[in-house]
């Protein structure tokens, strides 16, 4: 939980940098709670990329919730449409995670109270951190860095994201690959890093087996 | 309009688009998709029974293969000359910064110690 402290501040920083204004930066933290996609729609409205760049970059980064809705979508499979639409919202790495883990230690939960009490939790300290991170980041020299720590944030979520061979491999070849992709038009680099670096995984792992 | 960067944007190539509006767009697409991605399979369950391993398969590794692909062009630029490469602050920063996130898993260690050996190259070694 405290761990989002730090990436929320920057994500009101990096906001700032980009020349968003209060009400815009806390309306990206409400609409779109998600912090590695609004980190890198913020980088690139900074640099004036075209919309369809932004947009195409942040919507591929949380394709991963995906995943999580597939995970966690049989824990909540008896409750109701809107109850489930509600649940939908809140969910992030971190509450899928802790949800999942506690779902499986201590099956006579109930599901949708420990997952929103956490999801709820985490999206109280993500506007919170966000406007702190607007009000500090005005105040701040350039000179300071400050949004060096937007590639800080990712190394931190991207180091434990690389747990076994297979994962390793995918951020390896990603990463090679957009660095010698960054000179590429419209942000590709990313977008040819990470392909790279999904079929790299997915080829890992079927060698393995 | 609130300060010269938004009126930059304004002039640029967003086709007479206000820098806000231009944000504001941004941010409603972003948001609409990614709630989305987040009901898909919540909403799904119940008409189908399991989700295919053709889905969930290749999703396990967007996580590393993003964030990678993010942050390495952040901090590794290739220059004419290796000692260049290597001898960047942003690089030296990073690779400190990538092993307090290995060794403890912790955002704030490595925001802390990532921006302290930033300052400390920029600042003292390098200037």
């Amino acid at each position: 939980m405290l761990g989002i402290v730090p990436f929320a501040l920057v994500a009101g920083i990096a906001a700032v940098d980009a020349g968003l204004g209060l009400a815009e930066a806390v309306g990206m933290s409400v609409i779109v709670f998600a912090g590695a996609s609004q980190l890198a729609a913020l980088d690139l409205l900074g640099s004036n990329a075209p919309l369809a760049v932004v947009v195409g970059t942040a919507v591929v980064i949380n394709v991963r919730m995906v995943m999580y809705s597939a995970s966690i979508a049989p824990y909540f499979a008896d409750y109701g449409r809107r109850l489930r639409a509600g649940l939908a919202y809140v969910l992030t790495d971190q509450a899928y995670a802790i949800s999942v883990a506690e779902f499986e230690e201590n099956p006579g939960r109930s599901h949708w109270r420990y997952y929103l009490g956490a999801g709820a939790s985490l999206w109280v300290v993500w506007q919170i951190g966000t406007v702190v991170g607007v009000v500090v980041g005005a105040g701040v020299p350039d000179a300071w860095g400050l949004t060096f720590a937007v590639p800080l944030v990712f190394l931190a979520l991207l180091v434990p994201a690389m747990k076994d061979r297979p994962t390793t491999a995918a951020g390896v070849a990603a990463g090679a690959v957009a660095v010698v992709a960054a000179g590429l038009p419209l942000n590709l680099g990313l977008l040819v890093g990470a392909v790279t670096g999904i079929l790299v995984g997915l080829v890992t792992e079927a060698r393995e087996r | 309009m609130t300060g010269a960067p938004l009126g930059a944007l304004t002039l640029g190539q967003s086709g007479g688009l206000g820098a806000s509006a231009r944000v504001w767009i941004a941010i409603l697409l972003i948001g609409v998709a990614t709630y989305g991605f987040r009901l898909s399979f919540i909403h799904l369950f119940g008409r189908i029974d399991e989700v295919p391993a053709r889905i969930t398969r290749p999703l396990r590794y967007v996580p590393p293969a993003v964030l990678a692909a993010l942050v390495l062009p952040d901090l590794v630029t290739l220059r004419p000359s290796v000692a260049a490469t290597l001898l960047d602050d942003r690089l030296i920063a990073g690779a400190v910064a990538g092993v307090v996130a290995w060794r403890t898993e912790n955002v704030f260690a490595t925001i802390a110690v990532g921006m302290a050996t930033l300052w400390l190259f920029r600042f003292v070694v390098f200037a």
